[in-house]
């Protein structure tokens, strides 16, 4: 992990090249974090991977989490891996949940990250946030045909009904 | 068959460069190079859990093939975040159930570093112990699998036979074979109990003469090395580009280990190694796992040799329980008892990603806290769900039997990819 120092300095060199790209900083329990812009998601995950000096080269893993209530309510979160100074930092794009029937929206990394393939495909399958120019976006681990978007904060736990003699009559 | 030989010789000097002519002779007027989509799977005996493959073929050879994944996809994550941080243990174990104790760590070490509590020595170690007998346990299941798909059953029963000695050992210390629950936020539920370590010690040092024995049974086995000798070649900066991690990555060559690059655990303390190969074929993966068995019977030793006195368990009332012994003299120890039982421990907000070295690769957990006593998100990076996206490149372009057991080789554990 860079250190809180050293995650301003990456902070400030990226501002350099991409003013207003970062919005804000973390530094919680060891792990350095970078909020940014969503709009400008793959400028700073390209900067991060080819500046020289820097070479954050391995995207470790990508997911989202639903900050329902707070808004902007959807995390996508990049962890990407320096190999050579073995260290982490985490990207973090929030998105605003567009409202009834709209799906939010970000850049799909696949182009930068081959990696990201699939583990986008999981967010889109579980979240219902759209990659744009993702090469396949379709459900990986759910059914093509199912409704619904399960690890949403708001989507209930509970399990599907199982059909047997006694309600087929209920569930057909 | 000598025909079929001879198709083999160029299969492994240039997969790629293989065209119908190499295998059929030349093309006559009725012949066809017609592309035929067949499916494989899911239920498959060759697919190692339920796998299915969408698989475009030219004749024998493997043109282009598409994963379809999902079909054990049982919503542990979003169970997850309905009960609260102790009860979700149980859960996460069942995602990869080869290598439970790897869920285990990596939940707990991010329940761990969200609250700040700090694990007692004793527990490190036998963290560490469970995880090496584990992961040796994990290449055990992989060993005797993936030579049965090579055609060599006889390694299935052997390699079983000391996986059962493993899972004795489980059952010694935790009372379950699988799924054991045995780690717990701050340590180790119970201290391992008297007679174990005899016990295990004489399995660790077995277990080296062991993996020697399935040496000689395959390295000089000539299907063997005709199967598996420049089969599914990635180059390392493609598996890197891909994500790729574990004893795949390594067997290219790359000496990355999670266990060596950060330290977790007692694993900074303890002397081993990390075996690569050199051109990242099948083989080299055979290798590289065949000798990860060995180092890791070393770190039990090693573990066993250096196990500190002292708890096993963190002495924090606030998230570990009490010792059963307290209950009925202590009045304090009772309502924390309760508190811990009923509603469990509440978390600051925040969150973290804590990633260790599982048997197939980065096995990382990423677990957001809202400040109630569940989680409000649990999201594992399975190294199998991740690995998969690589089969498409190491199988394209070879046989369909290759690609058997490329996918042997590559080892995906069809619980931890679709969870």
């Amino acid at each position: 992990m860079p250190d809180a120092p050293g995650l301003e300095l990456i902070r400030g060199e990226i501002e350099r090249d991409h003013p207003g790209a970062i919005t804000a900083t973390s530094f919680d329990r060891g792990q350095a974090a970078l909020l940014v812009d969503p709009e400008r998601l793959l400028a700073v995950l390209s900067w991060l991977r080819d500046t020289p000096g820097q070479g954050y080269r391995f995207l470790s893993s990508l997911h989202a989490a639903d900050y329902l209530p707070n808004e902007p309510r959807f995390g996508v979160h990049y962890e990407l891996l320096n190999r050579d100074r073995v260290e982490r930092i985490r990207v973090k794009a929030m998105l605003a949940d567009p409202g009834e029937g709209a799906q939010p929206q970000i850049d799909s990394c696949v182009e930068l990250f081959p990696t990201a393939n699939f583990q986008e495909r999981e967010v889109f399958d579980f979240f219902g946030i759209v990659f744009r120019g993702h090469p396949e976006l379709t459900r990986i681990l759910l059914p093509e045909d199912y409704v619904g978007w399960p690890q949403r904060r708001d989507f209930p736990v509970g399990g599907e009904p199982v059909t047997f003699t006694y309600n087929e009559r209920n569930y057909g | 068959m000598a025909e079929h030989e001879v198709d083999q010789a160029i299969a492994f000097e240039d997969a790629a460069a293989i065209t119908t002519a190499d295998l059929h002779g030349e093309m006559d007027a009725d012949r066809t190079t017609e592309l035929m989509t067949v499916n494989i799977g899911p239920h498959h005996p060759a697919t190692h859990g339920v796998l299915r493959l969408v698989v475009d073929l030219e004749g024998e050879v493997v043109r282009d093939l598409k994963p379809v994944i999902g079909y054990v996809h049982t919503g542990i994550e979003k169970s997850c975040e309905d009960k609260s941080y102790w009860k979700v243990i149980p859960f996460v174990e069942r995602m990869d159930y080869v290598s439970y104790f790897f869920q285990m760590q990596a939940y707990c070490g991010a329940v761990e570093e969200l609250i700040g509590l700090e694990i007692p020595p004793r527990a490190k170690y036998l963290r560490t112990l469970f995880l090496e007998l584990c992961r040796i346990h994990s290449h055990l299941v992989w060993l005797g699998t993936t030579a049965l798909d090579l055609g060599a059953i006889s390694m299935l029963w052997y390699c079983f036979r000391e996986r059962d000695r493993i899972l004795d050992l489980f059952e010694m210390a935790t009372g379950q074979r699988m799924h054991t629950r045995y780690f717990q936020v701050g340590g180790v539920i119970e201290d391992i109990p008297l007679g174990f370590e005899e016990k295990c010690r004489a399995f660790a040092e077995e277990m080296p003469v062991r993996v020697g024995q399935y040496e000689a049974l395959l390295d000089r086995n000539e299907v063997f090395l005709q199967r598996t000798k420049g089969v599914g070649v990635v180059d390392r900066e493609r598996l890197l580009d891909l994500g790729v991690t574990g004893p795949l990555l390594r067997a290219a060559g790359e000496p990355w280990d999670l266990r060596k690059a950060f330290d977790y655990l007692a694993y900074p303390e303890l002397d081993f190694k990390i075996p690569v190969g050199t051109i990242g074929d099948n083989y080299d993966r055979y290798r590289v796992r065949v000798a990860e068995m060995v180092e890791s019977s070393k770190i039990v030793a090693q573990c066993l040799d250096a196990l500190p006195e002292g708890p096993h368990i963190a002495d924090d009332r606030k998230y570990v329980l009490p010792p059963r012994s307290e209950l009925s003299t202590s009045m304090e120890s009772l309502i924390h008892h309760f508190k811990l039982v009923t509603e469990g421990f509440r978390v600051q907000p925040g969150e973290v990603y804590n990633a260790i070295e599982s048997p197939r690769g980065e096995l990382g957990c990423f677990v957001v806290a809202d400040g109630s006593s569940k989680p409000a998100r649990v999201h594992f990076r399975d190294a199998s769900f991740v690995n998969l996206q690589s089969f498409r490149d190491m199988a394209v372009d070879t046989y369909i039997a290759d690609m058997i057991a490329t996918l042997g080789m590559l080892d995906p554990i069809l619980g931890g990819v679709d969870r």
